[in-house]
C-alpha cells in the first residue's frame, strides 16, 4: 500500500526525535501466541508505537495531529487513528478548512476507502458548508464513474443541503458518455425521487427518457430496470401504459430478442393477469411461451428462475381455467 | 439438467452484444469475457481427458492458508486495522475445506482473539484498537467457529451489549463505530452478533427492520444506504438482516428475486455485484448466498418446499474453480488479479452454497467428488452446526448483565 514512505531517505523515525523523548513507545501486544502477524516495516511499527502510546496517555497537541497523518499514510483504512483525528480537531480548534484540503488529498489517492469519505463528511457537517463536495465526488466520478463512496457522499451532500439544481445535467452527461452507467440511472432516480417528484408530467418525461436509450442499446439492463422503476410510480401500473406496451411489442415485432424486453413483457402479462385485464398479447399463455423461450433460447443462464415463473403462471392459467368451468357450470345451473 | 456442465461452445454463444455502441462499460465488459472464453476454451481440452476435472486445488489452498494463519507479508499492513477478520476469512475458508487448525493453534487464536477485545465491549480490528462493528462480528463468527468453551467463555457479553447500544441511532440504523459511519453492514453484523450471542433484544433493533427495507432500491436489491444503487454486499446485508429479524414480509421479495439472479453472468457464470459490473468472485457469497434465503422465504408462503436454488450452480462452480483458483493456492476476484484472503473466504464460501443449494437433498458437486466443501448457514456464513452451538451455548449461560431495556 504505503510504499512511498518506505523509500523516503530522511525520514526519522520517531523514536530518534528529540521532541517524542518523553513518550514511551507502546508496541502492539498480541499476546505470547499471536496468529495473523503482518511483517509491519520498521516505519510503520514505529509510527504506531508512537500512537498507541499518545493514544492511551490521551495525548491532544499539534504533535500528535501530525503523528496521525503519518499513521494515515500508512494505513488509511485505520479507523481508530481517523477517530481520533477528529477527537484532535475537536479539541484543538484546527482550522477546518486545511483540513478539508488535507482529507481531499488522501481521498484522490485512496478513492475507495471507507474511512476518507466519512471524514470529509464530518469535516463537511461541522462546517455546514457543502460548496466543494459537488466538484470534489465529480472529480472522483471521472476517474471512476461507478465509485459508491463517491456517490454516496455526492448524495448525502445534495440531500441534505439541497443541491439538487444542476444534478440532473450532471446525470444526463455521465449518461450520455456510457449508456450503460448503472451508477449514474441511479442517480437519476436519485434526483426524481428525492426532488422533482413523480408528478404524472415528470413520469411520462422519465418513461420516454428511458425508452429513448433502450432503442440505442437494447439489451442495456439499466435503461430496462430504470423503465420499471419509473412505472412503480404511474398509477396505470406496468400493463396500462400503451405507449409502454406498444413500444414493447413493436421491438418484440421488429425482431428484438432482448431477454430484458421478453422478461419486461412478461411482468406486463403477470399484472394484466392480475389486475383481470387479458388481451391477445397479453395473457398467460404468452407469458409462458416467453419463459420458455428465455429458458431455452435467450437466457439459458437464468433457466431455473425462468421454468419457476412459468410455473406460476400455468397455475394461474388453471386456476383461471377452473374458475371459467365453474362459470359455464353455474350458467348451465341457472338454465 | 439445468445444472449440468455447459459446452464450449455454448458459452461463446452468450458472448456481449455491443450493438455497435462501445462504451466504458461494454469494453470492460468484453475484455473480460474474452480472457474468460480463452480459460474455458482450455478447460474443455483438458477435461476431454480427465473426467475429475474441474479439481478443487484444496492442498494448494489448504497449505497457503495455515501460512496466513501464522503471519503475513508486508503488503497487508493495509488490513492492520482487519485482523480479526483475517482470522475469521482463515478459519472459516479451512472450516470449508475439512482442515481445521490443530487445538493449540484454535486456543492461541482466541487469545489472539482477546487481545483485540476492547474494554469498552467489541472488538477492534487489532490490539488497542477502538471496537467495530465488522470486525466484532468477524471475532464473534471466528470463535463460533472455534466453539471450545474457552472460545464462548472469551467474549464479555455484558459490554458487548453495551457497545451494540452505543452504535444504535435513533432510527434504528447502526453506526460501523463510535463517530464512525452508517451503513446497512452496521445493521447486518449487529443483528447477526446479537443473535449468535443472545445479547438480542426487541429494544436494540427497533425499527431496524424498517431502516433496511428503506434500501431496497427500485432494482429490487439493497443498497447501503437509502436512495444509492443495488449492490450485492448490501443486498446480502439487507435480506439476511430481515431473514434473522423474521421481517422479510417487508421487503419485496419477487422484485429481489429478479435483480438477484439477473446477477449470474452469462458468459462467465459468477455474479457481478451491481447491474452492468464485472464479475468478481467474492459475489459468489453476497449473492449466492441470497438464494436458498431466497428459497426458504417463498417456501413459507407456498404449499411445497422450494429445494432449489434459482440460480445456475454449474456455471458458479465453473467459474470459480477454472478461473478463481491462484496457482500456489488463494483465490481471485477474477483472472489477472492477485490473490488475498478476503477472495479466498467469499469465493469458497460461494463454491459451497453453490454445490449445496438450500441444503435440502443431495448436494451438486461439479468435477471430482472431492471437490465437495462443508456446508455454511447463509446467514452468517459459518457451518450451520457451529451457529447452533454457539446459539445453545449462549443461551444455557446468559450475559450476567441484563439489557438496560
Amino acid at each position: 500500500m504505503s510504499d512511498s514512505g518506505d523509500s523516503d531517505i530522511a525520514w526519522t523515525l520517531y523514536k530518534d526525535r528529540p521532541e517524542w523523548k518523553d513518550i514511551t513507545p507502546v508496541s502492539e501486544d498480541d499476546g505470547p501466541n499471536p496468529v495473523v502477524v503482518i511483517a509491519h516495516s520498521e516505519k510503520f511499527e514505529d509510527v504506531y508505537d508512537y500512537f498507541r502510546a499518545v493514544l492511551k496517555k490521551n495525548e491532544k497537541s499539534e504533535r500528535v495531529l501530525q503523528l496521525t497523518k503519518d499513521a494515515v499514510e500508512l494505513n488509511p483504512a485505520n479507523y481508530t487513528v481517523w477517530q481520533y483525528r477528529r477527537d484532535l480537531l475537536k479539541a484543538l480548534g484546527t482550522d477546518l478548512r486545511s483540513e478539508l484540503d488535507y482529507v481531499e488529498s488522501v481521498i484522490k489517492q485512496s478513492p475507495k476507502n471507507y474511512q476518507v469519505w466519512h471524514h470529509r463528511r464530518v469535516l463537511v457537517e461541522w462546517l455546514q458548508d457543502p460548496t466543494l463536495e459537488l466538484e470534489l465526488t465529480g472529480d472522483a466520478l471521472l476517474q471512476d464513474p461507478k465509485n459508491y463512496h463517491a456517490w454516496q457522499h455526492r448524495q448525502w451532500a445534495i440531500k441534505t443541503f439541497g443541491l439538487f439544481s444542476k444534478e440532473m445535467a450532471f446525470v444526463d452527461n455521465l449518461i450520455t458518455e456510457d449508456v450503460r452507467n448503472n451508477s449514474a440511472w441511479n442517480q437519476r432516480y436519485f434526483v426524481v425521487n428525492n426532488h422533482l417528484g413523480w408528478s404524472d408530467l415528470n413520469v411520462q418525461r422519465e418513461i420516454c427518457y428511458a425508452m429513448e436509450k433502450i432503442k440505442f442499446v437494447k439489451n442495456n439492463e439499466s435503461a430496462w430496470n430504470y423503465l420499471r422503476g419509473v412505472l412503480l410510480h404511474d398509477k396505470r401500473g406496468l400493463s396500462g401504459n400503451a405507449v409502454v406496451t406498444s413500444f414493447c411489442e413493436d421491438l418484440y415485432k421488429n425482431k428484438c430478442r432482448s431477454p430484458y424486453l421478453l422478461a419486461f413483457i412478461i411482468d406486463i402479462c403477470d399484472e394484466a393477469i392480475k389486475k383481470g385485464e387479458l388481451s391477445c398479447f397479453h395473457n398467460p399463455d404468452r407469458a409462458i411461451e416467453l419463459c420458455t423461450a428465455l429458458a431455452t433460447k435467450y437466457d439459458k443462464i437464468r433457466s431455473k428462475y425462468w421454468n419457476y415463473i412459468s410455473e406460476k403462471f400455468k397455475i394461474a392459467k388453471n386456476e383461471q381455467e377452473e374458475k371459467e368451468k365453474q362459470q359455464e357450470n353455474g350458467d348451465k345451473m341457472d338454465d | 439438467m439445468d445444472n449440468l456442465p455447459r459446452c464450449y461452445s455454448d458459452i461463446a454463444n452468450e458472448k456481449y452484444d455491443a450493438e455497435r455502441v462501445i462504451t466504458d462499460t461494454s469494453s470492460d465488459q468484453i475484455d473480460v469475457e474474452a480472457v474468460i472464453l480463452n480459460l474455458y476454451k482450455q478447460f474443455e481440452k483438458n477435461a476431454a481427458m480427465d473426467p475429475e476435472m474441474p479439481l478443487l486445488n484444496r492442498n494448494a489452498h489448504t497449505a497457503v492458508l495455515k501460512t496466513w494463519l501464522k503471519g503475513l507479508p508486508k503488503s497487508y499492513e493495509c488490513l492492520d486495522a482487519s485482523r480479526t477478520w483475517l482470522v475469521y476469512w482463515i478459519l472459516h475458508s479451512l472450516w470449508l475445506l475439512n482442515d481445521m487448525p490443530d487445538a493449540e493453534t484454535l486456543s492461541h487464536t482466541v487469545q489472539f482473539l482477546s487481545h483485540c477485545q476492547h474494554e469498552e465491549g467489541g472488538y477492534g480490528g487489532g490490539p488497542a484498537q477502538h471496537p467495530h462493528l465488522g470486525t466484532t462480528y468477524a471475532a464473534v463468527n471466528a470463535l463460533s467457529i472455534i466453539g471450545t468453551d474457552e472460545a464462548y467463555d472469551s467474549i464479555d457479553r455484558s459490554s458487548l451489549q453495551k457497545f451494540l447500544w452505543t452504535v444504535r441511532d435513533v432510527d434504528g440504523s447502526f453506526a460501523l463505530h463510535k463517530g464512525g459511519e452508517q451503513d446497512i453492514r452496521g445493521a447486518y453484523c449487529a443483528i447477526s452478533i446479537a443473535k449468535i450471542t443472545n445479547t438480542y433484544t426487541d429494544a436494540l433493533f427497533d425499527k431496524t427492520a424498517e431502516w433496511i427495507v428503506s434500501c431496497q432500491t427500485y432494482e429490487g436489491g439493497f443498497a447501503g444506504c437509502p436512495g444509492m444503487e443495488a449492490h450485492g454486499g448490501y443486498a446480502f446485508c439487507g435480506l439476511a438482516s430481515l431473514a434473522l429479524l423474521n421481517r422479510t414480509a417487508l421487503c419485496d421479495i419477487d422484485a429481489l428475486l429478479r435483480w438477484c439472479v439477473n446477477r449470474q453472468m452469462r458468459v462467465e457464470g459468477g455474479f457481478q455485484g451491481r447491474t452492468n459490473k464485472l464479475v468478481d468472485g467474492c459475489y459468489s457469497f453476497w449473492q449466492g448466498a441470497a438464494f436458498p434465503i431466497i428459497s426458504a422465504i417463498l417456501s413459507q408462503g407456498n404449499k411445497e418446499i422450494i429445494e432449489s436454488v434459482f440460480f445456475n450452480q454449474s456455471a458458479l462452480q465453473e467459474y470459480i474453480m477454472v478461473c478463481c483458483q491462484a496457482r500456489d493456492g488463494g483465490l481471485i476476484d477474477k483472472p489477472g488479479k492477485f490473490r488475498d484472503i478476503y477472495h479466498t473466504c467469499y469465493t469458497l464460501s460461494g463454491l459451497s452454497v453453490a454445490q449445496h443449494g438450500t441444503g435440502i437433498g443431495d448436494p451438486f458437486v461439479l468435477g471430482s467428488p472431492r471437490n465437495e466443501l462443508n456446508r455454511v448457514h447463509p446467514l452468517h456464513n459459518v457451518a450451520p452446526h457451529l451457529v447452533y452451538n454457539a446459539v445453545h451455548y449462549f443461551i444455557r449461560h446468559p450475559p450476567p448483565v441484563k439489557d438496560k431495556n
